[in-house]
């Protein structure tokens, strides 16, 4: 039985929302022309590319790869029923091409959904039309696969 | 502050893998933020933990500007539409806001979800999304021109 409602579940939730919203504004993933500069490798030869990002996402990944490890060998997590994780493993088409979806989307402005919301902090003009909008695509993924995820899920069995 | 910044870059980095490593060991869930976000919508059935998650999230970047304000981070605006995109930033934005939602809808996952999460767990669908939006994305900076 779950306790998506219990305080130390929603207490939790809190502490790790504020860890990573502090995350992304002292990693400066918060700043769109930073993710940019990332992404624009055509600045590679005159050295003035920003390598930052892949200078975030490795420790992430190291810190949760060893989280990871540590729930593999324990039944379930400290409050909760159980281990949400993803049992569908199967390439197709939607993945890739939502993925594709997402990199020019990603791409025009800098910006995904992580740092769109925590821009909240700053109010930055135009940041509510990106917000509407993620919220109207996401809606619009929604209608045309619909409960993709549990359909899928079920394939995968 | 527009130059490499890999001190800050290593501790955000930290800071963001320990907050999936708590939501995981604790409850269970994946610090996915379109995932999150997305379920937002109805029939969403665990909306309370979802909507502190992003609250917090909002707080804890306000925070640690006010704290950390020396490492320039703020940004003033987000970043405008290319020249040659008449209609202007704002249409530019919702743009890529709409392809942003419905990407990560389908596919399942974005930054937080497929790149941090999805990457420690040694997801082969994970790694696929990683690839196809980093390249997708470094393309259409590229062609757009944006920086």
């Amino acid at each position: 039985m779950t306790r998506p409602l219990s305080f130390p579940y929603l207490a939790l939730s809190a502490v790790a929302g504020l860890t990573f919203g502090a995350g992304l504004y002292i990693s400066g993933m918060v700043n769109p022309l930073k993710v940019l500069r990332f992404l624009d490798f055509t600045a590679i030869p005159s050295g003035g590319w920003d390598p930052s990002l892949a200078f975030v996402m490795v420790p992430a990944v190291v810190v949760m790869f060893i989280a990871v490890r540590i729930g593999r060998r324990r039944e379930k997590p400290l409050f909760a029923s159980r281990f949400h994780e993803p049992e569908f493993t199967r390439i197709d088409a939607p993945l890739v091409l939502g993925s594709a979806i997402f990199g020019i989307g990603w791409g025009m402005s800098g910006i995904c959904p992580g740092p769109a919301i925590s821009l909240l902090a700053f109010w930055p003009q135009d940041l509510l039309i990106y917000l509407l909008a993620l919220f109207v695509g996401s809606y619009g993924g929604s209608v045309i696969i619909p409960s993709g995820r549990d359909k899928r899920l079920a394939v995968a069995h | 502050m527009d130059t490499f910044t890999p001190l800050p870059a290593t501790i955000g980095g930290l800071l963001i893998g320990l907050s999936a490593a708590m939501l995981w060991l604790g409850n269970g869930r994946i610090a996915g933020i379109s995932g999150i976000f997305g379920q937002l919508l109805p029939p969403a059935r665990t909306v309370a933990w979802r909507l502190v998650f992003l609250v917090a999230l909002v707080a804890g970047t306000f925070a640690a500007a006010s704290l950390f304000p020396a490492l320039g981070n703020r940004p003033a605006s987000l970043v405008g539409a290319p020249a040659w995109f008449a209609p202007g930033t704002a249409i530019w934005v919702g743009l890529s806001g709409i392809l942003t939602g419905f990407g990560t809808k389908i596919g399942n996952g974005c930054t937080s979800g497929h790149g941090v999460c999805g990457l420690a767990r040694l997801s082969k669908r994970s790694f696929v999304a990683v690839g196809v939006f980093f390249v997708v994305a470094i393309l259409t900076v590229t062609l757009t021109g944006i920086v």
